[in-house]
């Protein structure tokens, strides 16, 4: 059984690493992507931003001044249970968010839409969101957070089948040069792209796509990752570095994920995670004890299974 | 350019005109002495209503940054200070030239510059030049570069978000100097060089059967 408390505490100090720390597979992305960069100011920026994480852990302060939204995708594992069951479990991650808004500090940056009444600790009407998927033959819970800026670098679009992959090419270079410029994007980012379902389901795909998977992932369907691989390609080729610069630095990644959709349409989403992609995870296990890495792993075969059974 | 080679420069703060003639765009900075941030709450306040500000700002710099500062404040009524990170600043345009001649403002920092028609009608006839912060996201490194909070002003009337803070820096930077005292834009020039690239990129690509309405946006066009 997982008590509540385990819950809080395990999701407050996912709440403090992702602020703190840049997942490593980030980390080496750039890295990569540094040593292909010959623009003197992409360069720059780019060493600068690693500077940036060193000073950030070294002082234990946020790496970036806007922390974001936070917010938390779970995973249960269908034999796991949890005292006070799912109100317990949604009681716990508002609170980690309350507390650690305060504690790491994060910026109140949760604001009513409207009123811009802020109630100081990154709380309020469906804040922090939490989102759900299950896992069979398990007894564990993952949880894993997230803080994702997101004035800039995202779109969506009814494309039809005719307009095929030329459709999708067009619009990502459309979505990489809008926001490009002047690093409107805060690239290189990890790019993700939801294909296909209805339009909701498409927006959500995409942004999972981009910061539920890590850098170096690949989709199983082999035709999937080629098309991830050509549109990574895509964009590094635009001639646009960080900020905005001339360079070549601008998609660490690309992740594709798709959903069977209406059969006359194939509504496509873009989605950039920036050069501060905060995740963190912990699993839960029965017996109360935690375990922490920065791959959500929340894209399963199960996940993403076809049959009906 | 090596890594190495990139020209730094450090500036003091409040800035000398003299210092500010010496630089170029691309040019990194590092600031020591005395800034204040200032954003829409502040120009609205001072610009817009007519109030007078709190204080004479010639007397304590003359270098504004857009920003918010991730800061609480302790029990003893001191300040703490945590990440720093620049905002947007073309949204703040309209303002700069009064504020400009109130203040005798030489120094913007912020986020991602202003239109270069900008700096030339505002920045130029004023001697003052565009810092702009790197990354972005350099909110640990900014935030190291903070020595002391020597006062706030409009705290209680603007918040946290938006009051003046003046603060004391130190080795306080990366900046990149994106407008100079003759008017150039370092993104400008990167764009330029960019754009050449761009109609190459769609070479081939057909339109899609749908069309957006009021799609009339030119891909070399910015969207600020």
């Amino acid at each position: 059984m997982i008590t509540e408390t385990v819950i809080q505490e395990a999701a407050g100090e996912i709440t403090r690493r992702a602020a703190i720390r840049i997942p490593d597979d980030y980390r080496s992305g750039i890295r990569d992507i540094r040593s292909n960069e010959q623009g003197p100011l992409s360069c720059f920026v780019l060493d600068t931003m690693m500077d940036n994480w060193d000073a950030a852990v070294a002082d234990q302060r946020p790496m970036c001044a806007d922390t974001g939204l936070p917010r938390y995708y779970v995973k249960f594992g269908n034999e796991a249970s949890i005292q006070g069951g799912f109100v317990a479990l949604e009681r716990a991650l508002r609170r980690a968010t309350a507390d650690g808004t305060a504690k790491i500090p994060l910026r109140p940056n949760r604001v009513h839409p409207l009123t811009r009444e802020d109630h100081n600790n990154n709380v309020g009407a469906r804040a922090p969101e939490i989102e759900y998927s299950v896992e069979p033959n398990a007894d564990w819970l993952d949880i894993t957070t997230v803080h994702k800026g997101g004035l800039f670098g995202t779109d969506y679009r009814m494309l039809f089948p005719g307009d095929g992959w030329d459709g999708i090419k067009k619009m990502f270079l459309d979505t990489m040069i809008q926001f490009g410029r002047r690093g409107l994007a805060c690239q290189p980012a990890i790019v993700g792209v939801g294909i296909g379902g209805s339009k909701d389901t498409c927006m959500v795909l995409g942004k999972q796509a981009a910061c539920l998977r890590v850098v170096g992932d690949r989709h199983p369907d082999s035709e999937i990752a080629k098309l991830e691989d050509e549109l990574k390609e895509l964009g590094n080729q635009i001639g646009m570095g960080p900020m905005g610069f001339v360079g070549s630095s601008m998609v660490v990644d690309c992740h594709i994920e798709v959903a069977h959709t209406h059969t006359g349409g194939m509504p496509v989403s873009i989605h950039s995670f920036c050069l501060s992609s905060r995740r963190a995870v912990v699993r839960i296990f029965a017996d109360g004890s935690s375990e922490y890495r920065t791959d959500p792993q929340w894209f399963t075969p199960y996940h993403r299974r076809e049959e009906v059974e | 350019m090596t890594n190495d080679g990139y020209n730094t420069v450090e500036l003091r703060g409040p800035a000398e005109p003299a210092e500010l003639e010496k630089l170029n765009i691309g040019d990194v900075v590092y600031i020591n002495g005395m800034i204040y941030t200032g954003r829409e709450g502040v120009y609205r306040k001072i610009l817009d209503e007519g109030n007078s500000p709190p204080a004479d700002f010639s007397t304590i710099s003359n270098i504004n940054f857009h920003c918010s500062p991730a800061a609480s404040i302790e029990s003893d009524g001191s300040y703490t200070v945590g990440a720093v990170t620049a905002t947007a600043s073309f949204r703040f345009s309209k303002w700069m030239e009064r504020w400009f001649s109130l203040t005798n403002c030489k120094v913007v920092i912020g986020k991602g510059g202003m239109p270069q028609s900008d700096y030339q009608q505002y920045f130029v006839p004023n001697g003052a030049v565009y810092l702009t912060t790197v990354g972005y996201g350099t909110g640990a490194l900014l935030g190291r570069g903070i020595k002391k909070v020597p006062q706030v002003f409009w705290l209680k009337e603007l918040g946290i978000a938006q009051a003046i803070w003046v603060l004391e820096v130190e080795k306080f930077g990366p900046f990149l100097v994106e407008s100079d005292l003759r008017g150039n834009s370092l993104f400008e020039q990167s764009k330029r060089e960019i754009d050449q690239n761009i109609e190459g990129l769609y070479a081939g690509l057909k339109q899609p059967a749908l069309r957006r309405y009021g799609e009339t946006t030119h891909r070399t066009d910015e969207v600020i």
